[in-house]
């Protein structure tokens, strides 16, 4: 080829399948996952899933792209969903004739007025002070909905009946698999809002005020204005999920405002990755699964998240992404075969230590629960008699001897990293 | 009336005072360390459990010794395993690591202790009324909480300025780094302070289970309202955190004995609002039922008009 062949080659740019393939797949994915899961069980996970991917996407647009950490952003979310609630019930009375797959949209407008309104003084600091307003603001919308029983029901909630709004294709929306439709057309479209907020100036611009606000100011943007921004379109994205939780569930109570709720999509981010854009996904779909199918193994499930979040903070801050991310160089250097075996070396012990610690805690927690009398436990469809010494000497036996294992093939790993990552100069 | 106001200035010093062990270890781990440890609250909740189990076997007393003890050997476990490993990843990843152990911490007591409030009661020795004022009794125990209290607060004020430790303590808040370099053992005095502070909040928790609650959700309710009297008092400042403990305990206390709303102001002017409307609770609403939120009201007010907090001297 010549070199002005090679030049056109070059600058022929991808057709629009390529470029935008991700967003295509994401499409068909969405359209064809309650074929594939297609139990009521599973469609309930999938719409919840859906909800609190949105929610977590809104939170990370301020923890990971702004900095911010807020310890309040379930107040955008319930004071969303409360307000679309309330347009749910206009409608069902006939005053407003919007059909329901709208009502997000209420919800999303009445997320941002709030997020303007509360962001004009939070926004002014970020860091400490930020969490501390945010904790102060949660605090107070959360008891303040307990107090004014006539906006927000006070113990009972707020009701609403999706399936008494005007007429949409014929749909009433009284079967889970059309909300799923709903709930599966607002993630595409917030996903893709939200990404594409992520690439505008203001965008890149929060980026750069989290990493470093004084030279953001020197640059010539205000980084009041740019958290300000970013806080209140997170709180527009919140509000359309408090609107799909309100044609969900159709009951909004206090529990969606308050600081578990905001603790959570704090968790369900931070686990996923707050360093990715699509962390956030990973952790509220890996959230949700362990919310809904964990708990139907095992009474201590929020025991186990617990200590998986707290192990994410202290051994993988960049969440379950910042893993599988960390490997891209190595696989890209096609290196990642190289590591296989030092994986299951090191991951075979590992397993072992924790199976032997979930043995142990739910030895523990069977015998606390238990009444006298009551010895036998079904742990993996294999049964145990915890009176006796022998699962607990199984049990310790595997933690203790897994660790020690595990600890001893660490080195290896080590070296195995070291081997196949690429350097510099491109190695070998 | 009289009756009103001397027991709810009593209650509100106790419920202030107790408020005010809990703030001092965190507004000093804060000013050493720059992070706001959400698991503080977690470790009174641990204070209460540990000696209503202590108690169940040996006694109240040895509770009162030994649970805060085991407290501030958590504390110090959980700086220097815990906190130092992630201190490198910024104070963000600190604030959530501390957010995700108080979440741990509450599993963690229901998973051993169940989700039920616990027996734990008042010792024999201190179950009756200290005096009775027209009616109305003072128990014992409150008595001994005060004076609990006010003996800790005399211990820390002596220690901070009369003892060589409290000295290097008081320099290594502001100038870590020139105390290191003249030869003193930093991340030690780190270590010592979280274990101290959370020895406090384990030694609130001792005297404050039986009249506050034994249950899991007992972090949550009292954890907020300390932040906001760290916050409002002004981020590592001791003389602050006293005074705004006292402030919110005796608001607090004073507003629920308080049973006016603004319709009931409306209607010393012959007006009133008697209809049926969405917004009614705004002029119905009596100060005894916004008595939970005055504190986050008066934390959202400091941090817009003066974010430094009452004496405060930096905000982050």
């Amino acid at each position: 080829m010549s070199s002005n062949q090679k030049t056109v080659a070059l600058e022929r740019q991808p057709g629009i399948l390529r470029k935008y393939l991700v967003w295509f797949i994401t499409a068909a994915a969405l359209a064809i996952l309650p074929w594939i899961f297609n139990t009521t069980f599973g469609i309930t996970v999938l719409n919840q899933m859906g909800i609190v991917i949105i929610f977590a996407l809104s939170y990370n647009m301020m923890l990971g792209q702004g900095g911010m950490l807020s310890f309040g952003h379930a107040v955008y979310f319930g004071l969303g969903g409360f307000i679309a609630v309330h347009a749910m019930n206009f409608i069902s009375d006939g005053v407003l004739p919007l059909p329901i797959p709208f009502v997000p949209l209420i919800g999303a407008f009445a997320g941002m007025i709030f997020g303007v309104i509360f962001g004009s003084f939070s926004t002014n600091r970020a860091g400490t002070v930020f969490a501390m307003i945010s904790l102060g603001i949660g605090e107070l919308i959360a008891a303040s909905s307990l107090i004014f029983v006539g906006f927000f029901g006070g113990e009972e909630g707020v009701t609403g009946d999706r399936t008494e709004g005007p007429e949409f294709f014929g749909l009433d929306f009284a079967r889970d698999i059309e909300v799923y439709y709903i709930v599966a057309f607002w993630v595409f479209v917030a996903t893709l809002l939200m990404y594409l907020f992520s690439r505008t100036p203001v965008g890149r611009m929060a980026n750069a005020v989290r990493d470093n606000p004084e030279r953001a100011e020197f640059v010539g943007y205000s980084q009041k204005v740019v958290r300000y921004i970013s806080f209140s379109a997170a709180g527009f994205f919140a509000g359309i999920a408090g609107g799909l939780f309100a044609i969900n569930y159709e009951i909004l109570t206090e529990e969606t405002l308050n600081l578990v709720t905001s603790g959570t999509v704090l968790l369900m981010a931070y686990i996923g990755g707050i360093g990715f854009f699509f962390g956030p996904i990973v952790g509220a779909v890996v959230f949700t699964l362990l919310q809904t199918l964990l708990s139907n193994y095992t009474e201590i499930w929020a025991l186990y998240v617990g200590i998986v979040f707290v192990a994410t903070v202290m051994y993988a801050p960049y969440g379950l992404t910042g893993i599988i991310m960390i490997h891209g160089p190595i696989a890209q250097s096609g290196r990642l075969g190289s590591l296989l075996v030092p994986y299951i070396k090191i991951g075979i012990p590992a397993i072992i230590c924790t199976l032997g610690v979930i043995g142990l805690l739910e030895m523990l927690h069977f015998q606390n629960e238990s009444g006298a009398g009551d010895s036998e436990l079904n742990l993996f469809g294999i049964h145990f008699d915890v009176a006796t010494p022998y699962p607990w000497i199984l049990a310790i036996v595997m933690t203790v001897g897994g660790f020690m294992l595990a600890k001893r093939l660490t080195p290896q790993l080590v070296a195995a990293w070291e081997v196949a990552t690429p350097t510099q100069q491109g190695g070998r | 009336m009289l009756e009103l106001v001397v027991f709810s200035l009593l209650n509100g010093l106790v419920y202030g005072l107790l408020l005010f062990m809990l703030s001092s270890g965190l507004t000093l781990i804060f000013s050493m360390m720059g992070v706001l440890n959400f698991a503080h609250a977690s470790v009174y909740m641990l204070g209460a459990y540990f000696a209503y189990s202590i108690s169940a076997v040996v006694g109240f007393w040895p509770g009162l010794i030994i649970a805060p003890l085991g407290a501030g050997v958590l504390g110090a476990l959980v700086e220097r395993y815990g906190l130092r490993n992630v201190h490198r990843y910024g104070h963000v990843a600190e604030l959530i690591f501390t957010f995700g152990l108080a979440f741990l911490i509450e599993e963690l007591v229901q998973f051993i202790w169940g989700r039920s409030t616990m027996d734990y009661a008042v010792p024999e020795a201190l179950d009756f009324p200290l005096f009775t004022l027209f009616d109305t009794q003072f128990p014992a125990f409150k008595a001994f909480m005060l004076l609990i209290s006010v003996g800790i607060f005399v211990f820390l004020l002596l220690i901070l300025t009369r003892t060589r430790v409290g000295l290097i303590i008081q320099a290594a808040i502001t100038h870590p780094n020139m105390v290191a370099m003249l030869g003193h053992n930093v991340p030690f005095v780190f270590m010592l302070v979280f274990g101290v502070g959370s020895a406090l909040a384990g030694l609130a928790g001792v005297i404050a289970g039986p009249v506050l609650g034994t249950f899991p959700g007992m972090a949550v309710v009292l954890g907020s309202i300390v932040f906001v009297v760290v916050v409002v008092g002004g981020l590592g400042s001791l003389v602050g955190a006293f005074v705004a403990s006292l402030l919110i305990g005796l608001l607090q206390t004073f507003a629920v004995a308080l049973d006016y709303s603004l319709n009931d102001f409306f209607a010393l002017f012959g007006a009133g609002f008697d209809a049926e409307h969405i917004l009614t609770d705004l002029w119905t609403v009596t100060i005894a039922q916004i008595a939970p939120i005055l504190p986050y009201l008066l934390l959202v007010l400091i941090l817009i008009f003066r974010p430094t907090g009452l004496f405060g001297t930096r905000e982050t």
